[in-house]
């Protein structure tokens, strides 16, 4: 730990000498080499969470680029990365994309797992009602993402078993699934890329957005 | 102070279903946290952190009045509303928490590594919430006005720049994600967008603050920690350069904007 410290303050002098006297900060490799030696000094593990969930991946790599330089990502990198994401799409193993939409709402309500306060027993929750409007009897919701209500009847969808709603429902386990391969820099988690959501959790969601039962299509 | 609470609860969960009921809802707690405001408990807090500004403490026995906080030895008023900055003696850039630290340890003879591994809410770590209470209680009003005059404080607002957009953990969330619009909301709870000047009295402006939901002072280094925490992120150590990098870029983005710190939090 001290090493790192003093390679740190060592880096830190060195920057800081680099930019003596310049008014107009450059340099952007030099600091996000700084940022990434800060980081690796600053955090640690902590219950289940290990540190090493921060070596992230191209496409989180890239997006956090583009939001430092304050500019959308580069259109040809960001369909690039939707590519990538996409091709990783686990679709559901035994070809059934809809579960109980009774099991989606209480995935969606729930934001538990994954912090250093939950314990690996936790199951963890999709955080849907976080970001999205979704039953509207639910008033708490949150405004990050679309609203979802009436996301199937919006998108015509009567009967998900019929061969007119399989587009829909594969983009609506895709999108669950790995956002990033429809939006390389969306703000929504990758629920099941990144093993946050199990298959049949994804399942029980797709039936929430997409069931004509659901209370979301009402 | 308890009765109150309950009849704005009930007036929280009062209503019915629909876009109506949504609206009052949200004036429900606006009017719940317009009640908070009659009384703000880090009243209490600001008092001992006062106390044990002046006490003689530590194995030296000596008092923090010659801590320099940034404006000379002993000066408190308007201190917190230029931290973090860069210090020439431990030549570091450095927040309120981790330079009440340094005094610590060099007037008084603790151990800052020891305070900074102990768990929020125990031991030396409520004294430390309780100093830096008072202290931001002492700049009330003022505006913020961080330097930027030295490089380190312009490489540290640059680093905590980076450390805003930073994406990660299973959740490949980053600070921006939640703080990067206008008016966006998680549940309830309205988000203020710390990309550029949130305004008088409104994230960066607002920490210590005294949270009524669990009865607890939470210094600004405790308000980074959670939101790592929920962001699914790794532990940031306290004082560490990552939390006082994020600072300066909160801080910096603040410029002209009051504090109303101690604030009353939900």
């Amino acid at each position: 730990m001290f090493t790192s410290k003093a390679k740190v303050s060592l880096a830190l002098i060195a920057i800081a000498a680099t930019f003596a006297g310049c008014s107009n900060m450059g340099g952007n490799a030099e600091l996000d080499n700084l940022t990434a030696s800060i980081v690796k000094a600053s955090f640690r593990d902590e219950g289940i969470v290990k540190a090493s969930v921060l070596d992230t991946d191209e496409t989180n790599r890239a997006c956090a680029a583009a939001d430092v330089a304050g500019k959308p990502i580069d259109e040809a990198l960001g369909r690039a990365l939707e590519a990538q994401n996409l091709k990783s799409i686990k679709w559901p193993s035994n070809g059934v994309f809809l579960g109980d939409w009774k099991e989606g709402e209480k995935i969606a309500q729930n934001g538990r797992g994954l912090t250093w306060t939950d314990d690996a027993k936790t199951v963890n929750g999709g955080n849907c009602y976080n970001c999205h409007q979704i039953d509207n009897k639910e008033i708490s919701f949150g405004t990050i993402g679309p609203s979802l209500y009436n996301y199937g009847k919006i998108r015509g969808v009567t009967d998900p078993k019929s061969p007119d709603a399989k587009l829909m429902v594969e983009y609506t386990w895709g999108r669950i699934w790995n956002s990033k391969a429809y939006n390389a820099c969306s703000n929504m988690p990758r629920a099941g890329h990144m093993g946050i959501l199990s298959e049949q959790q994804v399942r029980d969601l797709v039936a929430l957005l997409l069931d004509p039962q659901s209370p979301v299509n009402q | 102070m308890k009765s109150k609470t309950c009849v704005s609860l009930l007036l929280i969960f009062g209503f019915s279903a629909g876009v109506f009921a949504q609206k009052s809802a949200v004036q429900s707690i606006e009017e719940y946290r317009a009640m908070l405001q009659d009384g703000n408990p880090s009243d209490l807090f600001e008092a001992k952190g006062e106390d044990l500004w002046k006490q003689k403490r530590g194995p030296k026995k000596v008092s923090l009045e010659q801590c320099d906080l940034g404006k000379g030895p002993g000066v408190v008023k308007g201190v917190f509303t230029e931290l973090p900055r860069f210090f020439a003696d431990t030549n570091r850039v450095q927040d309120l928490e981790s330079r009440l630290l340094t005094c610590m340890e060099t007037l008084q003879g603790l151990s800052a590594a020891d305070i900074a591994k102990t768990p929020f809410g125990k031991g030396e770590q409520n004294n430390l919430t309780a100093l830096a209470t008072w202290i931001s209680a002492e700049s009330k009003g003022m505006k913020f006005n961080l330097s930027q005059a030295h490089p380190q404080e312009r490489t540290f607002f640059e680093v905590g720049k980076r450390l805003f957009f930073q994406r990660g953990g299973p959740h490949d969330f980053s600070c921006a994600t939640c703080h990067g619009q206008d008016e966006k909301r998680i549940r309830l709870q309205d988000l203020p967008n710390l990309t550029k000047n949130p305004g008088d009295g409104v994230g960066f402006a607002a920490w210590p603050a005294y949270r009524v939901s669990n009865g607890q002072m939470w210094g600004m280094q405790q308000r980074l920690n959670d939101c790592y925490r929920q962001q699914r992120f790794p532990y940031p150590g306290f004082g560490s350069d990552a939390t006082i990098a994020l600072a300066v870029y909160l801080g910096v983005n603040s410029q002209g904007s009051a504090s109303v710190a101690p604030a009353i939090k939900r």
